[in-house]
């Protein structure tokens, strides 16, 4: 699967003649790439789109005359220029290339049929179309050891490796973890990691993808299939929010394989080694394959029949008792579109409660995340921008998203500047580094905003440090991006609001790229997975009219968020929790809350693939069907929808959770009026603003970067008024034109917003973020460190637990502390210390990390020992103390 | 075979001291010696320098033509003057990394005359304004990297290196940097390359010289040992009086190393352009004759990468574009004898398993492809021979260097001795290099290649370990022959 060229835009056409036809290419463009857009495809092994041409394999010769005679060059190489003639075909190059493959075959070693390439080898392919025939070597082959094991999931055969130096280039270039390189020389040369020090990058699998042969294999998949045994879907990789777009390959009704694909948008074909083997999660044998009810203290196999039929008598009984307000639903962050806005519709219009909330308690207020002005990744990594990195580690949590910034930083010129309370994996790139203390990002962002500049440290920083971020952001030419995520979950989220409030109010133009990081949790925003929310990134208040015709009911107040619902349902408040897929105890900041929440409630319906610790306690467990098992679409962190394909049938009798959400309101006596994610697609693309447009046929026709949300609004007529007097939004409907109010009987989607139709209701605006007062952080104690608890690539959750080539790469909990601050913690000799939080603590081991600041410490979430264990969800900042573990 | 006649106008009655005036004194590689002996006062030339301006310096130089000594042969003046104007730093790299089989000028010149090559750094260093100096020394050469460490020090002790030099505003730091044994790093990229820290592989082209993007992507001027060591006499004593040595072409004097089988092999300053091959190995200044009872049968004319040459050859005078019209290279300087005892496939297997092993393994062609004409040219001399393989042999030599090789300088097309286009496969001309003794020797002596695959030569085959017989004779004369190849 040779990769195509990436897209151009050509802005300085030149003309260049390929065996005798003129083309146009674009000035600068590689040759090769030329070529191959214009129909002539040259072979190449060494060569990535994605990569810096290195021609070293030499397969891409080709005979081009500049001006001074015809002669040799790697087409990989050079730049197209106004009135090169290339020849693709004359003896010298077939000569050339012949010549060069037999150069790679002869100590390759031929060992095909036991090959995972073959079928879909480059080499093969390459041979067949380019190769000599037949072979002139007699000698003994090159042998190496077969294969050698260079991490947990690679396998290196030294024996085939043709040394295109693209896994190599490839880790140094474009991931930064520069872990396997050439060694020896001549004949010799091989690929190997430096002793002792295994090729563990997040990003490793990308190599065994671009591999031109079988020398890189990944365990997950050796062995298991021959590639024309495959078949394959595009999907879009669910494992986090960046949106990365893969191909679903299986064999058997078993998933084998996801490759990336390339979208420029997005993920330029790169994946992380979560998402890549996430496959696994999905095949896991501890998968739910049918409905489990409670017997007494255990759960026991149900029929759905009966699971559906106890869970709609749960809730209506419920709702007998307590009314909407005792209903709540966590959880959604990681369903598909389709299911987000059937779990919407039945909570808030059937039921009538806003107590949704998709994230739990780790991520942002969904308003500063949808109000905020929206940035894609394409905005952010513009040639010459800058780069405000404020929020969580994108190479733990957003491993594309890490590729795409670490290029614009490195090869495009753009300028980061990253803030946050720990360095990042982005670090050794950034122009300047602000490590805050907890809590105090706003005060940061304040200092590096104020005219003056500061004299005094500020949160611990100090006045030079921020005096050299504040030059490299008074220097900003370009577009302005703030990457707006959560870089710890023991400060509160309203601190980086407050930051972010600050950054909107005074930087002009910026824009935010979301760094929220569950799969969904943007789809499931939009479609009004959050309390005060509806459909189409709309205020409750505002659009309930508009849902009030479409919907049997909706909420009549703002409901409560994930916080609140727990903090209810401890005090037993909340009659029905249902988690859409949400392990609270695991997941929420408050583990002490999560906790009682859980006893406080009274009924607990989990939909989820997994018996977690939290859906242990539920009172009916529904089986929900898992990635690949189900169609429809995914919204990513840039409001880019793309559409999601079945491959294998559901684990067990396990349901796709928008049917799931059917039968319920069914069974509650209501109809949802939908029986296939199309239709609910339909439902989506009518009733909510930001998806107004949006249709699949509109969507197919962007089958690899899909569409970012809202489509942009057409051209506006002409304003005569005077743009200032609109500032009040009195008048809005220029901007949101009246929509044809929906009727429930209609089942076809207008094409465009009319908007000269029969205006019933208008449709409701956009929300608009308005910030909050800001948060009080309490001042630094001195006895304490502040805890800093952000997230790592691998960790104990569901997800990487069930994914055998990711579970056993989630390192052992250790907190980390400043070398002075550890040897003042008088940690023992096993290095083992108890944490202590107001009232709650944890014994863990203690490590030593100088990149921390003085008076912070660090445990990661996720690990063996919970760091939610010592964070009090109501508290602004988490500080800890330490002492000698007993 | 074209020739092209000889454009000599030097005096060659002229003495042979520019570069070699001191191997003699026994402590010419001290700071005192090189003051005090030799054709010129050390650092004489420095103080000239700095009483010129720059421009001045860099004018004299190249007024003199000095033509650089690493094998190109591309004027060094004119090399100084590709740094873009205005780009700052700028930096001189000395190529000490000699290591092709038969080349030990610069190893003679670094250990017998340090203090000769500072001087030159120096002076170039003022000349391009550069403000540091590394001087890149082979790991094999112990001996001259302590000579240098020593002279640096007096120097620096002397306050002839480092900060406001002789009490000017001119600082210069010279670094003395230890190589870890790769011929490929003489190429100037890819010294580069490891200078940096890096893997010593050639870089792509363009950019084609370092000095427009060399080392630190800054302007770099990569000099040979001996193109540097030529600056101080020419100072002292002018242009003109640099020219009246050697040729029109080739001014100046330069120095050969005579290996193999003559009487007294070693490094010789001879007149550019006017020294012919014959005088070179028969005149008792230089090589002293052939080994008694034998006779020539072929010779490499200008190192390892040269087309060989041949008794008829004797008489051409050793001038860049001479050897190259007559389809050989000067190239380094390294000139290899071999008498009629030479047993031409081996010595053909020798020259390119040097290439093979030193091929950096970065391209194809150059890695699979000298490896593989090495295991055939072994199978051969094992018996193991096979009718096709002669013509393999150059049909992967032509996979290689595709077309005749190599492409002669053509005098009358004013071009260079490095041909355009490149004829080659390979990114760098490693690869190439083992194509010529391949070509050289199967066009010569096809016979004895097919008298070996057809075991008519069984003797030979007997006797066939290659380790047992060196292919030079045994080393004599002012220094030992430095031609092992590093396995």
């Amino acid at each position: 699967m040779p990769e195509a060229p990436k897209p151009i835009t050509i802005d300085s056409p030149v003309t260049i003649t390929v065996n005798g036809t003129e083309v146009t290419a674009q000035k600068g463009e590689l040759l090769i790439d030329a070529c191959e857009r214009a129909g002539t495809y040259i072979p190449r092994f060494c060569y990535h789109p994605r990569m810096n041409p290195v021609g070293m394999c030499r397969m891409c010769l080709v005979e081009v005359d500049t001006g001074r005679g015809p002669a040799l060059q790697p087409s990989c190489m050079l730049e197209c220029g106004d009135g090169m003639s290339v020849d693709t075909q004359s003896e010298k190059v077939q000569k050339a290339q012949d010549g060069v493959l037999e150069f790679l075959l002869i100590n390759h070693p031929l060992d095909c049929p036991v090959c995972d390439k073959g079928g879909e080898c480059p080499l093969q392919d390459t041979t067949m179309s380019f190769g000599p025939g037949e072979s002139r070597w007699v000698e003994e082959k090159r042998h190496y050891r077969k294969p050698i094991p260079i991490s947990e999931t690679v396998n290196l055969d030294r024996e085939r490796c043709i040394l295109c130096d693209r896994c190599t280039r490839f880790a140094d270039e474009v991931v930064g973890d520069p872990l396997i390189h050439f060694m020896d020389r001549g004949a010799n040369t091989q690929v190997n990691t430096f002793p002792g020090e295994p090729f563990s990058s997040y990003f490793s699998g990308n190599t065994v993808q671009i591999c031109p042969v079988g020398a890189l294999t990944a365990t997950p998949y050796r062995f298991k299939a021959r590639p024309w045994d495959l078949e394959e879907v595009d999907s879009t990789c669910a494992g986090c929010s960046v949106g990365c777009r893969i191909t679903v390959q299986s064999s058997r009704n078993q998933l084998l394989r996801y490759n990336g694909v390339d979208s420029d948008a997005v993920n330029w074909s790169w994946l992380c080694d979560k998402g890549r083997y996430g496959f696994e999660t999905v095949n896991s044998e501890e998968r739910l394959g049918q409905p489990l009810l409670r017997q007494g203290d255990h759960l026991e196999p149900a029929r759905w029949s009966d699971a559906l039929a106890a869970a709609s008598r749960l809730i209506a009984d419920g709702l007998g008792r307590g009314g909407a307000d005792g209903f709540a639903v966590l959880g959604g962050s990681r369903l598909t579109n389709e299911a987000a806005y059937a779990w919407v519709k039945l909570a808030k219009g059937v039921v009538g409660s806003d107590n949704v909330d998709a994230q739990l308690g780790d991520g942002l207020p969904a308003e500063a995340v949808l109000g905020l002005p929206r940035a894609t990744i394409n905005d952010a990594c513009r040639p010459g921008g800058t780069i405000i990195l404020l929020g969580p580690d994108p190479k733990e949590t957003l491993g594309a998203l890490y590729i795409r910034l670490k290029h614009a930083v490195v090869e495009d010129g753009a300028k980061l500047i990253e803030i946050t309370p720990q360095r990042t994996g982005l670090a050794r790139y950034a122009a300047a580094s602000l490590t805050y203390r907890p809590g105090e990002a706003a005060a940061v962002i304040g200092a590096l905003l104020d005219g003056s500049g500061t004299s005094e440290s500020v949160a611990g920083l100090e006045p030079a440090a921020i005096a050299a971020a504040k030059a490299v952001l008074d220097a900003a030419s370009g577009p302005v991006t703030v990457v707006l995520g959560r870089p710890s979950i023991a400060e509160s989220a309203s601190t980086i609001v407050d930051a972010a409030t600050l950054l909107a109010d005074r930087v002009d133009g910026v824009r935010f790229l979301s760094a929220l990081r569950r799969g969904n949790v943007h789809g499931a925003l939009d479609l009004g997975m959050a309390p005060g929310l509806l459909p189409g990134r709309v205020r409750r208040d505002a659009a309930a009219e508009w849902f009030g015709q479409a919907w049997p009911t909706v909420p009549g107040k703002d409901g409560l968020d994930a916080t609140g619902i727990l903090q209810a349902a401890a005090d037993g408040k909340i009659d029905t929790l249902v988690l859409l897929g949400a392990d609270p105890l695991s997941d929420f900041v408050d583990r002490d809350l999560a906790e009682r929440a859980l006893t406080g409630a009274r009924t607990v319906i989990a939909v989820d693939q997994f018996l977690t610790e939290s859906s242990q306690r539920a009172d009916v467990v529904l089986a929900a069907a898992g990635f690949a098992e189900v169609s429809g679409t995914t919204t990513n962190l840039e409001s880019r929808i793309t559409i999601l394909n079945q491959k294998v049938t559901p684990a067990g009798t396990s349901r796709s959770d928008w049917s799931i959400a059917v039968d319920l309101a069914d069974r509650l006596g209501a109809d949802l009026g939908f029986e296939s994610p199309e239709e609910i697609w339909a439902e989506i693309e009518e009733l909510s603003v930001v998806h107004s447009g949006v249709t699949l046929e509109l969507l197919a026709t962007q089958p690899t970067e899909g569409i970012v949300v809202p489509l942009p609004a057409p051209e506006p007529a002409p304003v005569e008024s005077d743009e200032s007097d609109e500032a009040d939004g009195s008048t809005s409907e220029a901007e949101a034109p009246a929509v044809e109010a929906p009727d429930a009987t209609d089942s076809e989607a207008e094409p465009e917003p009319v908007d000269d139709g029969p205006a019933l209701i208008e449709a409701p605006e956009l929300l608009e973020f308005r910030p909050a007062a800001a948060t009080a952080v309490p001042p630094v104690d001195s006895y304490a460190l502040r805890l800093v608890a952000p997230r790592t690539m691998y960790d104990h959750g569901t997800l990487v637990a069930h994914a055998p080539a990711s579970a056993g790469l989630a390192p052992a909990s250790t907190l980390r502390l400043h070398p002075s601050d550890y040897d003042r913690a008088g940690i023992g000799a096993d290095g083992r210390v108890k944490v202590t939080s107001g009232n709650r603590s944890v014994v863990v081991a203690a490590s030593v990390d100088a990149s921390l600041p003085r008076g912070t410490a660090s445990l990661a979430v996720g690990g063996d020992v919970a760091v939610t264990r010592l964070i009090d969800v109501a508290a602004a900042v988490t500080d800890i103390r330490l002492e000698a573990a007993r | 075979m074209t020739t092209v006649s000889n454009t000599a106008s030097g005096d060659a009655s002229l003495p042979l001291n520019i570069v070699t005036s001191r191997w003699d004194v026994a402590d010419g590689h001290t700071l005192e010696g090189y003051k005090n002996s030799g054709s010129y006062r050390g650092y004489a030339g420095l103080e000239i320098a700095l009483s010129k301006s720059p421009q001045q310096v860099g004018d004299e130089v190249r007024a003199a033509t000095v033509l650089g000594r690493g094998g190109a042969g591309f004027p060094a003046g004119t090399k100084w003057g590709f740094c873009p104007p205005g780009v700052w730093p700028r930096y001189i790299v000395v190529n000490g990394d000699e290591s092709e089989p038969g080349t030990y000028k610069d190893r003679i010149l670094m250990e017998r005359d340090p203090h000769q090559l500072i001087e030159g750094c120096l002076i170039a260093a003022y000349a391009i304004g550069a403000a540091q100096v590394f001087l890149y020394v082979r790991g094999e050469m112990a001996h001259a990297q302590e000579r240098i460490a020593a002279a640096l020090n007096e120097a620096y002790a002397a306050n002839l290196v480092g900060n406001n030099i002789l009490g000017t505003d001119f600082s210069v730091d010279i670094v003395l940097h230890w190589g870890a044994g790769a011929y490929i790093v003489g190429e100037e990229t890819a010294l580069i390359e490891s200078l940096e820290g890096n893997r010593g592989m050639p870089r792509l082209k363009p950019p084609y010289f370092p000095a427009a993007k060399g080392l630190y992507l800054k302007p770099t001027v990569v000099n040979n040992v001996e193109t540097l060591s030529n600056l101080p006499w020419l100072l002292n004593n002018g242009a003109e009086a640099y020219k009246a040595y050697g040729s029109e072409a080739s001014p100046g004097t330069r120095l050969v190393a005579v290996s193999g089988h003559v009487k007294t092999p070693g490094v010789f300053e001879i007149h550019q352009g006017t020294t012919t091959y014959r005088e070179l190995f028969e005149d008792e200044r230089y090589g002293g004759g052939y080994r008694d009872g034998h006779s020539l049968k072929m010779f490499i004319p200008g190192g390892a990468s040269a087309p060989w040459f041949f008794p008829e050859d004797v008489d051409l005078p050793l001038e860049g574009r001479v050897v190259g019209a007559a389809g050989s290279m000067l190239g380094s300087g390294a000139i290899v004898v071999m008498d009629d005892s030479t047993d031409a496939v081996k010595a053909c297997l020798r020259v390119v398993r040097f290439f093979a092993r030193e091929s950096c393994g970065k391209c194809s062609p150059c890695r699979e492809g000298t490896s593989w004409e090495e295991k055939i040219l072994q199978r051969i001399l094992d018996g193991q021979g096979r009718p096709s393989d002669i013509d393999l042999l150059l049909d992967v030599a032509d996979n290689i260097s595709p077309g005749p090789y190599p492409v002669a300088a053509d005098p009358s097309q004013g071009l260079a001795a490095v041909p355009f286009p490149p004829k080659q496969t390979t990114i760098c001309p490693l690869g190439p290099s083992s194509v010529a003794p391949i070509t050289s020797a199967i066009r010569r002596f096809r016979h004895e290649f097919e008298a070996k695959i057809t075991k008519r030569d069984l003797i030979a085959v007997a006797s066939a370990s290659l380790d047992d017989r060196p292919l030079a004779g045994s080393a004599a004369g002012a220094a030992a022959q430095d031609g092992a190849p590093h396995a």
